[in-house]
């Protein structure tokens, strides 16, 4: 495989995504609004809880919110896949993309590198908010930084990317069965809904999403990952994409 | 559902090969199956000494192609210039090599002042040029050519034309998918007539010959008894002669018709024009299609 092949793919899907402002918008805008909205709640809560309110007061919260970065993830790159894939369906570009010495397998590196770069990032920089700002909060109440944590490390160098794959994979699949981008981002926004069960069953006490259950979790959905993964490069061939894709 | 079958033939380096068809006699699968985009499920091609199909040369098969799809498939919202740059690293062209490439093209093709432009704002013409440029910019010996003149205009279709008869005189193998009889006979040095299956191949004169019905009008300033003894003894096949006119039914006119001069005017005979008429390539096409359907 050249990875130079992929690369010179992914830098142009990414230029080609700065001029969308809708996915700009997606990927500047949910991580951030969250991540404010989510440090707010932390300090709302903490300014109004009673004294002697202890950490583990707030655990739920935090680990309910640090578990949202996850989901971001897994939202981010349904609009970026969907629209590197099927807009180049729709353009019908993907012809002459296909009749160049480039493999299926670079073409789908590249792609996936460019919807997982951004998402990684607006992740990333939505969690390097939210953890300042809920360590400022939170140092009167414990004297210490509260953040960076297991849970967060967990869901940052490990959960967020198997999401953020896992959704790219998903996208791949879904853009071999629509015919434009609309519907494309529209099935991709689905993807998150899993993790959004995830969330709930930890709202509900069900699971307790601590670094316990991050790993196990983690652990699931590589397993589905690399399963789609497979599924995902089968769907992802120009003879498919050529004589099956809609 | 049998896309093509039972097609065989051979294309010489530096020659343009015209694939003639109705919509959906499998011209574009043709091209698609020898660009290695899809497999064939029995057969065998080669393309100069690579095997069409096999993994490994596939990928040598698509570095020494360029491929101009029914659809130009541009990036519209890149520049002309970012389009044709963007393949020229997905052929490992170096920066100096895609510099003056993308520079030779544009110019050669009327693009330059249209380099920054972004694809989508060009007139069909325009993008039509693009994607030929964008077929040659890594030098392909072998460049397949989708109907590249459908639903150009007469003058952008001209230019398009104009272009694939420069890259002639370059010797490139030129492969080109068209349902335009006239444009074929133009430009191809040999043409395959193709419906599902492969009806005929040969030059367009060799084609025209394949169909009965031509015939050779000669008109004369006057009438003469000498002529029309004269012609009557050559055996004319299906002669009509009346007054200044004569016809008579030729299979190749090229051969036939300096006799029929000659004995004409050794009769006395003055002869103002000769004529053939009936079968053109176009009906040679039509009755090979409809002889299938």
């Amino acid at each position: 495989m050249n990875l130079r092949h992929s690369w010179i793919i992914a830098t142009k899907d990414l230029n080609a995504i700065r001029h969308r402002k809708t996915i700009i918008y997606t990927i500047v805008i949910t991580p951030l609004a969250l991540s404010l909205l989510f440090s707010y709640i932390v300090q709302y809560a903490v300014s109004s809880a009673a004294p002697g309110t202890s950490l583990s007061d707030y655990a739920f919260l935090l680990y309910a919110f640090e578990f949202w970065f996850a989901i971001i993830a897994a939202i981010i790159p349904s609009p970026i896949a969907s629209y590197s894939i099927v807009g180049e369906k729709v353009e019908k570009s993907l012809e002459p993309l296909l009749a160049t010495p480039v493999t299926d397998g670079e073409i789908l590196l590249g792609k996936s590198l460019a919807a997982f770069i951004p998402t990684i990032l607006a992740s990333y920089a939505g969690a390097a908010i939210y953890m300042a700002s809920v360590d400022r909060t939170l140092y009167s109440v414990v004297g210490y930084l509260y953040y960076p944590n297991s849970e967060m490390i967990v869901i940052l160098l490990l959960l967020a990317p198997i999401t953020c794959l896992l959704s790219i994979e998903l996208n791949v699949i879904i853009s071999s069965r629509v015919t434009d981008v609309r519907s494309a981002s529209q099935l991709g926004g689905v993807v998150f809904a899993p993790f959004m069960g995830l969330y709930i069953a930890g709202e509900i006490d069900v699971i307790t999403l601590d670094t316990n259950s991050l790993l196990v979790i983690s652990a699931i959905l590589a397993a589905f990952a690399i399963c789609l993964f497979f599924v995902s490069t089968r769907t992802f061939k120009r003879e498919q994409i050529l004589t099956k894709w809609k | 559902m049998v896309a093509v079958s039972e097609v065989t033939f051979q294309v010489k380096e530096g020659e343009v090969f015209g694939f003639l068809g109705p919509n959906g006699a499998g011209k574009t699968t043709t091209v698609r199956m020898l660009c290695c985009l899809i497999s064939k499920t029995s057969g065998r091609a080669r393309i100069a000494d690579y095997e069409v199909g096999n993994e490994g040369d596939s990928q040598r098969i698509r570095k020494m192609i360029g491929l101009v799809p029914d659809n130009v498939g541009l990036y519209e919202g890149m520049s002309a210039y970012d389009n044709l740059d963007f393949y020229g690293k997905l052929y490992d062209r170096s920066e100096s090599q895609r510099k003056e490439s993308n520079e030779y093209f544009l110019k050669l093709l009327g693009l330059w002042d249209k380099r920054d432009s972004a694809a989508g704002a060009l007139s069909k013409g325009m993008k039509q040029k693009l994607a030929v440029a964008r077929a040659l910019i890594h030098d392909p010996q072998v460049l397949f050519l989708d109907e590249p003149t459908a639903n150009l205009d007469p003058e952008s279709a001209k230019t398009v034309r104009d272009f694939i008869l420069e890259l002639k005189k370059e010797k490139k193998t030129i492969f080109l998918n068209t349902h335009n009889l006239d444009e074929a006979q133009r430009i191809c040095d040999r043409i395959a007539i193709l419906n599902t299956k492969l009806m005929a191949i040969g030059t367009a004169e060799e084609l025209e010959r394949t169909v009965k019905g031509r015939q050779t009008v000669i008109r004369l300033a006057q009438a003469n008894a000498a002529v029309a003894k004269a012609l009557e003894r050559l055996s004319l096949s299906n002669l009509n002669y009346e007054g200044t006119r004569a016809a008579f039914d030729v299979v190749d006119p090229e051969r036939e018709n300096p006799p029929v001069v000659r004995e004409i005017v050794e009769a006395g005979g003055e002869i103002l024009t000769v004529t053939v008429q009936g079968s053109t390539l176009e009906e040679a096409y039509l009755k090979l299609v409809r002889k299938q359907e």
